[in-house]
C-alpha cells in the first residue's frame, strides 16, 4: 500500500543571523501492507509528522521515492490525494463551523455530489457518535469530540489509506480507548491506517506493525512481538536475602535455561532467560530443593521501550 | 468546470461564515457611512466645488476605491487564522483546485465590497449624487478588479509570512504610500509637479482617475480604459501569484 525508498527532507531555519539546516527525515524506507494498522513510534522531533506530510503530498521530498496506494508520489500527487485521507496533528476544524457543515464541505471538495455528501456526513456523525452535537459550532466541542470530527473528516471520502498524526494525544484514558476502537473499526472496513504516536502502550496494543523512528531514521521495524523478541528475551528477578544470595547464584548459574545471571541492584538476582514461563517453575523447584528461602519472584517482559533503548541508547520515556 | 464548482464551494462557505458574524457586516457598512456623513461635508469648501453634489462626484469614487484597496489588503488576517486552525492544510490534501482555494475567498471579498459600494452609492444619492447606471456598473467593475487584486495579494503574502505580526506592518507599509499617492481623498490636481510625477507610477492613481471620470459621466476619457486595463493586468498577475502560494505553501 505504501512503499518508500530513501525519503528525505531537510528544513532550513533561521536562528538570528545564521541559517541552520535540520535534517528532519534522512532516508526512510517503509513497506506498509494493505489493511494493517501501521504505527510510527518516536520521540518529539523524530520526523514523524514530516514523513506523513510528504506522503500526504503537503510538502515535497528533497529526495527518494514513494508509491502510495499505487500512485507515484512524485509523478502523480493528484492521484495520491484522491486515494488518501490525512488528519493533521494540530487539528483541522474551524471554530465557527459545525461538524455537519465541515463534513459536507470536505466530501464535496473530493468531488462528491451534494446529496451524497449530506448522506455521508449523517452516516459519519452516527458512526463517530457525534449526532448529538452535529449542528453545534466546533468551538463548543470537547477535545475528544473534536478529535473524532477530525478523523471523520479524514475518511469521509472512503480513502484506501488514512494517515492519523497522533490521534490520541491529549485525550483521557477512556477517550483514548474509544479512539482505539474507532481506529480498529476503520481497519475492519478495509482501510489501511497509518498512525503516529509516542505512546508505547498505544503502539503495542493497537498496531499490527510498527516502525521506530529516531532523529529522522527508522531504527527498527516489525510487529511489536517480533521487535520485543529480538532483544535479550525475558528477565526473571528473584528476591533473596543478602545472606542467601551467593548460594542461590551458585545454584542457578549452572542451570541450562539461564543465559546470563547478575546480582540485582535492589538485592537478589536477575536471570536472563528465553522464556520466563518455563524458567520460573524450575527456579522455584531448584531453590526449594536446596532450602533457600525466596522473598519474591517477578517476570519482566521486554517492552517497546527496551527495544528503543537497545536501538538508540536512550529511553523513549526520557527523551 | 471543476474550477467553477470548487470556487463556488469555497465561496459559499466563506460567505456563510461572514454572514454568520453580524459584527463584520455592521462594521463594513458603518465605517464608510461615517466617512460619508462626517468627512464629506468638509469637502465642498475644501475642493471649491460649486455644489455638494459636485463634491460628492469627486469624493465618493475615491472613497470606494479606498474601501476596495483596504478591504482587500487586510483579508490575509483571516487566512492566517485558518492556516493556524489547520483548515488550509485540510483543503490542500484534497484534490480541490488550488486556484479555487484562492478565487473562492477573493470573490467573497469582491462581493462584500460591491455590497458596501452599493450601500454607499445609495446613500450618496440622498445627497444629490447622480450617476448614469451604465457608468456606475463600469465603475463597480473597476472596484471589483481592485478588490480581487488586493485580496489575492494579501492572501499570497499571508501564506508566505504566516503570522499576523509580520502581515500587519507589511500591509500598512504598502497601503500608506499607495493611499497618499493615489489622490484618493483629495484629487492630485492640487499637488506639486513632482508629486504628480511620482503618482503616475501608482496604478491606483490611474484607477481612481478612471473611476472619477466614470462618476463624472466622462466615458470618453482615456483614463477610463487605461485604468481598467492596468488594474486588470495587475489583478490577473496577483491571482496567478497567490494561487501558486496556495499550491506550495508549507504549513
Ligand atoms: N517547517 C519547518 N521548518 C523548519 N523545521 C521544521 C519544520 N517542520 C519540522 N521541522 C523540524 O524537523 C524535525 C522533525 O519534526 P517533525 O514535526 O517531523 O517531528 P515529529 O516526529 O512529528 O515530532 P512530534 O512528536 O513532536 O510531533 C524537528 O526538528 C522540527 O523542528
Ligand atoms: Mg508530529
Amino acid at each position: 500500500m505504501i512503499e518508500t525508498r530513501g525519503l528525505r527532507k531537510s528544513f532550513r531555519s533561521r536562528a538570528g543571523r545564521e541559517t541552520k539546516t535540520v535534517d528532519a527525515v534522512r532516508g526512510v524506507n517503509l513497506d506498509v501492507a494493505e489493511g494493517e494498522i501501521f504505527g510510527f513510534l518516536g520521540p518529539n522531533g523524530a520526523g514523524k509528522t514530516t514523513t506523513l506530510r510528504m506522503l500526504a503530498t503537503l510538502i515535497e521530498p528533497d529526495g527518494g521515492q514513494a508509491t502510495v496506494a499505487g500512485a507515484d508520489l512524485r509523478k502523480d500527487p493528484a492521484g495520491v490525494r484522491r486515494r488518501i485521507g490525512y488528519v493533521p496533528q494540530g487539528g483541522s476544524t474551524w471554530d465557527e463551523s459545525t461538524a455537519r457543515e465541515e463534513l459536507v464541505l470536505q466530501a464535496r471538495l473530493y468531488g462528491i455530489s451534494k446529496a451524497d455528501a449530506q448522506r455521508r456526513a449523517t452516516r459519519a456523525l452516527d458512526a463517530f457518535q457525534l449526532t448529538e452535537y452535529a449542528d453545534r459550532k466546533c468551538k463548543t466541542y470537547s477535545g475528544g469530540q473534536r478529535r473524532r470530527v477530525e478523523i471523520a473528516l479524514g475518511i469521509i471520502h472512503e480513502p484506501k489509506i488514512v494517515f492519523l498524526d497522533e490521534p490520541t494525544t491529549g485525550l483521557d484514558p477512556q477517550s483514548r480507548a474509544h479512539m482505539w476502537d474507532e481506529i480498529r473499526r476503520l481497519r475492519t472496513e478495509g482501510m489501511t491506517v497509518f498512525i503516529t504516536t509516542h505512546y508505547l502502550d498505544e503502539a503495542d496494543a493497537l498496531c499490527d506493525r510498527i516502525a521506530i523512528m529516531d532523529h529522522g531514521e527508522v531504527v527498527a521495524e516489525g510487529t511489536p512481538a517480533e521487535l520485543k523478541r529480538e532483544i535479550s528475551g525475558e528477565v526473571v528477578i528473584v528476591g533473596l536475602d543478602a545472606a542467601t544470595t551467593p548460594h542461590a547464584a551458585q545454584l542457578l548459574d549452572t542451570e541450562a535455561y539461564v543465559t546470563k545471571l547478575e546480582t540485582a541492584d535492589e538485592g537478589g538476582l536477575r536471570l536472563y532467560v528465553d522464556d520466563g514461563a518455563v524458567a520460573i517453575p524450575q527456579v522455584l523447584r531448584r531453590l526449594d530443593h536446596a532450602g533457600v528461602e525466596l522473598r519474591s519472584i517477578e517476570l519482566h517482559r521486554p517492552s517497546l521501550d527496551d527495544v528503543f533503548l537497545t536501538k538508540t541508547g536512550r529511553s523513549l520515556r526520557e527523551s | 468546470m471543476k474550477l467553477a464548482r470548487d470556487t463556488w464551494l469555497i465561496f459559499q462557505r466563506q460567505a456563510q461564515l461572514l454572514l454568520r458574524n453580524p459584527v463584520w457586516v455592521f462594521v463594513g457598512v458603518f465605517q464608510p457611512v461615517m466617512y460619508l456623513l462626517l468627512f464629506a461635508p468638509l469637502l465642498k469648501p475644501a475642493l471649491n466645488a460649486p455644489t455638494q453634489a459636485a463634491a460628492y462626484k469627486i469624493f465618493v469614487p475615491g472613497l470606494l476605491v479606498l474601501l476596495a484597496i483596504f478591504g482587500g489588503l487586510f483579508q490575509g488576517f483571516g487566512l492566517i487564522a485558518e492556516l493556524r486552525a489547520g483548515v488550509i492544510e485540510r483543503s490542500r490534501v484534497t484534490p480541490v483546485s488550488r486556484l479555487a482555494l484562492l478565487l473562492g475567498r477573493s470573490l467573497r471579498d469582491v462581493v462584500s465590497l460591491i455590497a458596501q459600494a452599493v450601500i454607499i452609492t445609495l446613500l450618496a444619492l440622498l445627497f444629490d449624487l447622480r450617476v448614469f447606471i451604465g457608468y456606475l456598473l463600469l465603475a463597480y467593475l473597476m472596484l471589483a478588479l481592485i478588490a480581487l487584486m488586493t485580496s489575492a495579494v494579501s492572501y499570497g503574502v499571508a501564506l508566505k509570512v504566516k503570522s499576523e505580526d509580520a502581515l500587519a506592518p507589511l500591509m500598512n507599509t504598502v497601503a500608506q504610500p499607495v493611499l497618499l499617492l493615489s489622490g484618493i481623498l483629495l484629487p492630485l490636481t492640487f499637488a506639486p509637479g513632482w508629486l504628480q510625477g511620482v503618482a503616475r507610477w501608482n496604478p491606483f492613481s490611474w484607477a481612481v482617475d478612471g473611476t472619477r471620470a466614470l462618476f463624472g459621466g466622462d466615458l470618453g476619457n482615456d483614463k477610463v480604459w487605461q485604468g481598467l486595463a492596468i488594474i486588470t493586468v495587475l489583478a490577473v498577475a496577483g491571482v496567478v501569484w497567490a494561487a501558486r502560494q496556495f499550491a506550495r505553501s508549507v504549513r
